[in-house]
């Protein structure tokens, strides 16, 4: 089958590569394997990184009516090279005052946390590069150890400025990683694995060839999807969240006192976040590596992939592009007042649509128990505030 | 092969609690005490005890280290000063050191292999979870709870 050979050819070419080491003993064989995945990966989303770092701002240009950078190669292609060299030749400026070791460490956790995170996606048929069996439990794992390294620049700069920036970066993030984890409970629950491979297994199937099973079109799926995005939105420190970095108050957080090469890695391993959150969010609820109808199968399973990504990544360049930065205080407001209670009803509808048979009868009642849960809170949290309009004394 | 990776892996861990219980700044000691958590779920992954393993990286550096270097942030205007030495903490540690040892020696070995078990999964800690040791997980539970609302009454706001 002709379909199979393309689906598959990364792996032919693993296989190829690795077969040069027949004769040699296991443990090169099983290290050689791990470093072919390890550079395909930091191949494949680097170069992801370079393109969206430049497609966003030529989208963002595009959306506030200006151009964006177009003056490096075609249509400003080449923009990420030339800001590369930039960032490599600039000066390493450390403060005087800072803590020399912590300040050199923070960047380098956080992008390892990062990269690590990418490896228990999985990116296509048999293309999960570190397949274990606690997977999304491994993601999380490392996901939270990104906290350490923000308060690690923070703390090692010794700057008011970064000090505070990490300290709203952690608290979002502690409050927000509750509805992240929790909204892939249902998931969990429903699949009875935490492996993704087996996720993805779970959403395989068509109704009438056309409506894929994928989590999203559950009803606890569709509101788990949207919460799971918010939170994986603020764990990313994006627009409307990106309190920590809030250029008006309080120059750029943690990262005010980085330049050069160091700069670059944070920002790098802000993007690469992007990328694992999105990729998570693609396994979790949209299918991962299926195709979205049983005919369009004989497309490769990794263009299926990376087509949602992109999807996603498109939406967290649009959001930048829409709306204002939110004040911290209605962030933890939204959390655990909003978001919270919502995530903990994504387990219960899960449930309801689970034990009802899987069927009709449950999508509804799943959807009954999502709606009268959101109009309660809705009800509840309405703080009866009504805004008249306003009224300038001076600027009429 | 593994005892290459168990012996580097204890270089590590050991290196990074002394650390912790020597270097002049406290958060250097608490930074390093959190190579120390990696270092122990190291160990785990190295005995197959993946679940346990990613857990502890979770719970211990997710949460712990993260309310070490809180705790360490908003009290201590001097947690960057020299913290002196400390002998009374010096006895506690021999003594906890004696009686480990003590307890181990005392230890008679299995006089029979044990049971070869089958893989340990992630559905099958669950399964145990939810039906021989439900009662255990209810009481965390409950506790936990009592500690998030006692949390919650110690920062609300006072009337008047």
């Amino acid at each position: 089958m002709s379909g199979d050979v393309v689906d598959q050819i990364f792996i032919r070419a693993k296989q190829w590569l690795l077969s040069w080491l027949a004769g040699a003993p296991d443990w090169i064989i099983q290290v050689a394997s791990s470093l072919l995945n390890i550079f395909a990966l930091l191949g494949v989303f680097l170069t992801l990184f370079a393109l969206i770092s430049v497609l966003e701002r030529k989208i963002l240009g595009r959306m506030q009516n200006r151009y964006g950078p177009n003056r490096v190669g075609p249509f400003g292609l080449f923009q990420p090279i030339a800001d590369g060299i930039k960032m490599l030749i600039k000066e390493d400026i450390v403060p005087a005052r800072a803590d020399k070791i912590v300040h050199f460490l923070a960047p380098i956790l956080i992008a390892a946390t990062a990269i690590l995170a990418l490896g228990v996606i999985p990116y296509g048929r048999n293309m999960t590069p570190f397949a274990i069996d606690g997977g999304i439990l491994f993601f999380f794992a490392v996901g939270s150890t990104t906290e350490l390294a923000v308060f690690m620049a923070g703390w090692g700069s010794n700057n008011k400025f970064s000090m505070l920036g990490a300290m709203r970066a952690i608290a979002q993030m502690v409050s927000y990683e509750l509805p992240l984890i929790i909204t892939t409970l249902p998931v969990v629950m429903v699949v009875g694995a935490l492996s993704p491979d087996a996720i993805v297994a779970a959403q395989s199937s068509y109704s009438f060839g056309f409506v894929p099973h994928w989590f999203v079109t559950t009803p606890w799926g569709a509101a788990a999807f949207v919460l799971f995005f918010v939170s994986g939105l603020v764990e990313s420190n994006r627009t409307p969240f990106d309190v920590p970095e809030g250029e008006s108050e309080i120059v750029a957080g943690h990262m005010t006192e980085y330049s050069g090469f160091k700069y670059a890695t944070f920002f790098m391993a802000e993007y690469i976040g992007m990328f694992a959150i999105s990729g998570l969010t693609v396994t979790l609820f949209l299918g991962g590596w299926h195709a979205p109808i049983h005919v369009l199968q004989f497309i490769p399973s990794y263009i299926w992939f990376f087509a949602k990504l992109s999807a996603l990544l498109f939406v967290y360049i649009w959001l930048r592009g829409t709306l204002p930065r939110t004040r911290i205080d209605h962030i933890m407001n939204f959390a655990w007042k909003f978001m919270l209670p919502m995530a903990f009803t994504c387990i219960l509808a899960a449930a309801v649509w689970h034990y009802m048979g899987r069927g009709l009868a449950g999508w509804l009642c799943s959807l009954a128990v999502i709606g009268i849960v959101y109009i309660a809170l809705s009800i509840l949290l309405d703080t009866r505030k009504r805004f008249a309009t306003r009224t300038y004394r001076f600027a009429e | 092969m593994n005892s290459v990776a168990f012996i580097l892996i204890a270089i590590l861990t050991l290196a990074a609690a002394l650390a912790a219980a020597s270097l002049p700044k406290l958060i250097h000691a608490a930074l390093s005490f959190a190579v120390t958590f990696v270092g122990v779920a190291a160990f785990f992954f190295l005995l197959g005890a993946e679940f346990v393993g990613l857990v502890q990286i979770f719970v211990y550096i997710g949460a712990v280290a993260v309310l070490i270097v809180f705790t360490i942030l908003l009290t201590g205007r001097d947690a960057g000063k020299d913290r002196g030495f400390n002998w009374g903490g010096v006895a506690i540690a021999i003594a906890v050191f004696g009686g480990l040892i003590w307890a181990i020696l005392k230890t008679q070995p299995l006089s029979i292999a044990a049971p070869p078990i089958e893989a340990l999964t992630v559905r099958r800690i669950g399964e145990a979870l939810m039906t021989s040791y439900v009662w255990p997980l209810q009481c965390v539970g409950v506790l936990l709870t009592a500690a998030l609302i006692g949390a919650l009454i110690l920062v609300m706001n006072e009337e008047r």
